[in-house]
């Protein structure tokens, strides 16, 4: 391991990049990129730790808030467990800290739904779209592509704040719904729909689907004030990733520096970049509908509620909404929202891979097109989560069949990751052993949706176990797999210091088997019929044989969940006790490894944007002094690299033919 | 590590694979004509998964397991970005298997839900509540009386909102338990009167939202006697674990007497019916009734 701290100086051969980048039409190569006044670093306490412009600092903040909102989420998802498992057990602990939703220490069934919804919505929204895009994408993207900061960054600071927000309005759904003291407050009882119903928020899940979200009170507890705060806090994160996914396209766009074209970006780059184009498209259409479903609630409207809707004998007057209409909106932005989860785990895990395989990335252009592909179709396939909902059948099959395609560029994927490992050198590291978790966990996961996404096999299999077991692993724990990752991998270039190895691969075992535990058997669940959110399953006698799958998934849960307590105390204490990181640790060749100290300066490069030569991941490239060669390594000195790969991330034919020419 | 953890790849995938094939757990028994379709092309999908699944992971634990670093600083990985001829052929293949499957996997769907039901099936209305089903039969005049939400009286066990002085609603019955005659095909009318429902009996292998506005139309045709389990299937609120129902497939004679019986009885038959059937398929009954 050795420093490799070395300023970037701007040499001759730079000037002769400069011109090819110009050539290529990269919009860097005007020059324009000269050291700014207003990238002297602030001074105060506030602005540099609080309501800081840097995209690093803001990188830090959304990444702490996504790892308290995973602990909260987790915390929830146990709960249901220990419900599931024991029902009607008495929980002391239960009843002291929610003394109206565990009356006597037994979780009510509206309880439980909240935790179901409050759960959904955290994970969804404040850990899986938050962490990977506005975490690490806030951090690494600007530094990756040689940028000084995000294009826009009071914009940036304010889609932190705004996702802050977002996030205390949902957490107060909780206390207005928890509490008959705050519950029924004057506010919360004229402007919010009343709360103190002894939930934790809604209890209509993540997708909250009208007329049971639109209805308020009558339609049951948990629909007043704290659906009220539920849905809009929705709408606030839309409007914060609206903000960060602007920023993410230009920076990407036109800040990258002298000879970084788009070919020779990190894949991490690219999946930010896709995520932030579906991002930019998705939020929008859930902001609507969003504002709608307020409406409906608050203002009289009817745009999901039809005509017609009896309550205690008593007919609505609403009439003429479809609650269908909402499916369609929450879908058309939910099934992107899957990918923007899962696509910056898939660039954090190529990445990754690639890196401590000590190997190029096998098919670099086909991940880039892969990747582009999984984000243009997943705009196509929202239907497959109605197949059943009432909508004209003849559309779910057109909607299946694209589902069905939406594989190949997912096995695409996954063969050349395959292919980046054949013939490797692995190191295994921590985060080398998190990104072969992800694929797979990603394998694991993906290959179900070839049975949910047919509409026939979803006349029985949807709105089961089935379904959970399937997203829960690709889009919760391959992505949180993939941040894991992330984290152990930059947490060095982000602190300074190095996470604890032996911590990391303590916290890796547990956990890769645990979720294995969990969700492998919930598709068992799903196959002989299980119904998804259900408080308990003491009513059906179909469901009695699955009782032992019940209570092995709830043992492993808590295994899971315990470990990560470790990776948390990892966290923390490397933050100040861990041994101090070299600029490079890992060897690794891409723009954030090159800063001139580490953690990177303010401006990220001290003033001197690098100049990139060639393609991210040239690993094992024959003759090179090392194993690996720097992107702003200039030609002369990495030996026949450029005769290798032409200073471009492609492929070539395969490999074996380069050794013996050279 | 990387042979440790080729194993662990390898055990989990043997784990998991275990979990499919055991024997203990699966599809709950067919009772609807379109079942042994449907469990077929489960059965398909399941291996092409099943497949697909082994195969990577046993790459990839072949992966970790081989391609360890030794420590010597000296050594190189192949040097390679990729092999194009490798991409296509492993691209067309599994375009290939993926697409086949999505086409034949849209076979029960089209036979179901592409056709209407045939002329004179057997027609219930389904009206679902928070928290309760309500059947509607049509009597013995095999028409429905009219109803309005309007007339909905829970208190008085008016649940559909049926409307007393219509001529055609004088034979009508309406309960809280779904019976259907085995070997005619049956069309039910889906409606909800106040959030989205479903209806889900897992041995019928057909799952249909309820949702308030529409008027839902889905059709099959049973093929063995029995009682089952009906479920909500789609969260309605606070009770939903709790919105339970049976399915109560009986010979056509039986059920041709059963909606022949006048209103008053008629509830009281249900009952007797129930205790009748035990849960699951009834043991030594013709499993095709005649049409």
């Amino acid at each position: 391991m050795e420093e490799a701290t070395t300023p970037i100086e701007p040499t001759a051969a730079a000037a002769a990049t400069q011109a090819e980048a110009a050539e290529a039409g990269h919009p860097a190569a005007a020059g324009a990129h000269e050291p700014h006044g207003h990238h002297s670093p602030p001074t105060g306490f506030i602005r540099k730790y609080i309501f800081s412009i840097d995209h690093k600092v803001i990188g830090i903040q959304y990444l702490l808030l996504a790892i308290t909102a995973a602990f909260i989420g987790m915390f929830m998802s146990v709960l249901m467990r220990l419900n599931l498992t024991w029902p009607g057990h008495k929980w002391t602990i239960l009843e002291t800290l929610f003394p109206l939703g565990a009356p006597g220490g037994v979780m009510t069934p509206e309880f439980y739904l909240s935790l179901v919804t409050m759960h959904g919505t955290i994970m969804v929204f404040f850990v899986l779209t938050t962490a990977p895009q506005g975490g690490f994408g806030n951090y690494f993207l600007p530094i990756q592509v040689g940028a000084e900061d995000m294009a826009f960054p009071v914009l940036n600071m304010l889609s932190f704040w705004v996702t802050l927000v977002g996030l205390v309005v949902l957490i107060s759904a909780i206390f207005v719904e928890g509490s008959t003291i705050l519950g029924n407050t004057d506010f919360v009882n004229n402007f919010l729909g009343g709360g103190g119903t002894g939930t934790l928020g809604p209890i209509g899940g993540w997708t909250g689907y009208p007329p049971l979200s639109a209805l308020g009170k009558i339609a049951g507890p948990g629909q007043g004030a704290g659906a009220t705060l539920w849905i809009t806090s929705i709408a606030i994160f839309c409007i914060a990733s609206l903000l960060g996914a602007l920023n993410f396209i230009t920076t990407l766009l036109n800040m990258r520096t002298r000879g970084m074209s788009l070919m020779r970006m990190p894949l991490t780059c690219w999946s930010w970049f896709t995520t932030a184009i579906l991002a930019l498209l998705a939020f929008p259409v859930l902001l609507a509908a969003g504002v709608l479903l307020l409406l409906d609630r608050h203002a009289g409207t009817s745009f999901f509620i039809p005509g017609g809707l009896v309550f205690s004998d008593a007919v609505l007057p609403n009439k003429g909404g479809s609650p269908i209409l909402w499916q369609h909106l929450f879908w058309f932005f939910g099934h992107p929202e899957v990918y923007i989860a899962i696509l910056p785990g898939m660039g954090a895990t190529s990445h990754i891979l690639s890196t401590f395989a000590r190997k190029p990335v096998f098919g670099y252009r086909a991940m880039v097109f892969a990747m582009f592909a999984i984000g243009l179709l997943g705009f196509f396939v929202w239907g497959h989560h109605m197949f059943i909902s009432g909508m004209d059948p003849r559309t779910s099959i057109a909607f299946s069949v694209l589902t069905l395609s939406i594989g190949v560029p997912s096995a695409i994927k996954t063969f050349n990751w395959l292919g980046t490992l054949w013939g490797a050198k692995i190191r295994f590291t921590v985060p080398m052993m998190f990104a072969i978790g992800f694929v797979s966990l990603f394998v694991a996961g993906g290959i179900t949706g070839l049975v949910l996404g047919q509409t026939s096999l979803d006349l029985f299999i949807h709105d089961g176990y089935f379904v959970l077991a399937h997203f829960h692993l690709v889009m919760g724990v391959a992505a949180i797999f993939g941040m894991f990752a992330g984290v152990y991998f930059w947490f060095p270039k982000m602190f300074g210091r190095m996470m604890s190895e032996r911590l990391g691969q303590l916290h890796f075992w547990p956990t890769f088997i645990g979720v294995y535990g969990i969700f492998v058997p919930m598709h068992i669940m799903g196959i002989v019929g299980m119904p998804r959110r259900y408080a308990s399953f003491q009513e059906y006698d179909f469901l009695r044989p699955l009782d032992p799958l019940v209570m092995l998934v709830t043992i492993a849960a808590i295994v899971t969940a315990a470990a990560q307590f470790i990776f948390l105390f990892n966290f923390i204490w490397s933050m100040f006790k861990g041994e101090r990181a070299s600029g490079n640790p890992w060897e690794a060749t891409t723009l954030e490894w090159v800063t001139p100290t580490t953690p990177p300066p303010h401006d990220n490069f001290g003033g001197h944007l690098p100049t990139v030569y060639r393609g991210p991941y040239e690993f094992a490239v024959p003759d090179a002094p090392e194993d690996y060669v720097l992107q702003t390594t200039p030609d002369a000195a990495a030996g026949n690299v450029a005769a290798h790969a032409a200073g471009q991330g492609v492929q070539g034919s395969s490999g074996n033919g380069h050794n013996g020419q050279h | 590590m990387g042979r440790a953890l080729g194993v662990l790849i390898w055990l989990l995938t043997i784990g998991s694979v275990w979990l499919f094939v055991n024997g203990r757990w699966w599809l709950p028994p067919y009772i609807s004509e379109h079942g042994p379709a449907y469990d077929r092309q489960f059965l398909i999908t399941i291996i092409v998964v099943g497949i697909s699944f082994v195969a990577a992971q046993v790459g990839l634990g072949i992966a970790v397991w081989r391609y360890g670093s030794r420590g010597d600083r000296r050594e190189r990985a192949v040097y390679s970005h990729g092999n194009n001829r490798l991409e296509i052929v492993w691209t067309a293949i599994t375009a290939l298997i993926f697409i086949t499957l999505g086409l034949m996997g849209q076979r029960v769907w089209a036979q179901l839900h592409l056709n209407e039901a045939p002329a004179g099936a057997t027609k219930v209305h389904v009206v679902a509540q928070q928290f309760q089903w309500n059947f509607h039969y049509p009597g013995a005049d095999k028409t429905f009386g009219r109803t309005d939400p309007a007339l909905v009286k829970d208190a008085e066990l008016n649940f559909v909102g049926l409307d007393e002085q219509d001529a055609n609603a004088k034979d009508d019955q309406v309960v809280t338990t779904l019976a259907v005659p085995v070997g005619r095909p049956i069309e039910l009318t889906l409606q909800s009167k106040d959030v989205t429902h479903d209806l889900f009996v897992p041995e019928l292998r057909y799952k249909q939202d309820v949702v308030p506005g529409m008027a839902i139309k889905m059709h099959f045709t049973l093929t063995k006697e029995g009682r089952f389990e009906l479920a909500c299937a789609e969260l309605c609120g606070q009770l939903h674990y709790k919105m339970k129902s049976y399915l109560i497939a009986l010979p056509a004679n039986v059920y041709d007497e059963l909606v022949a019986l006048p209103q008053a009885q008629f509830q009281g038959r249900i009952t007797q019916l129930i205790k009748e059937y035990p849960m699951g398929i009834k043991q030594g009954a013709a499993t095709t009734a005649a049409r």
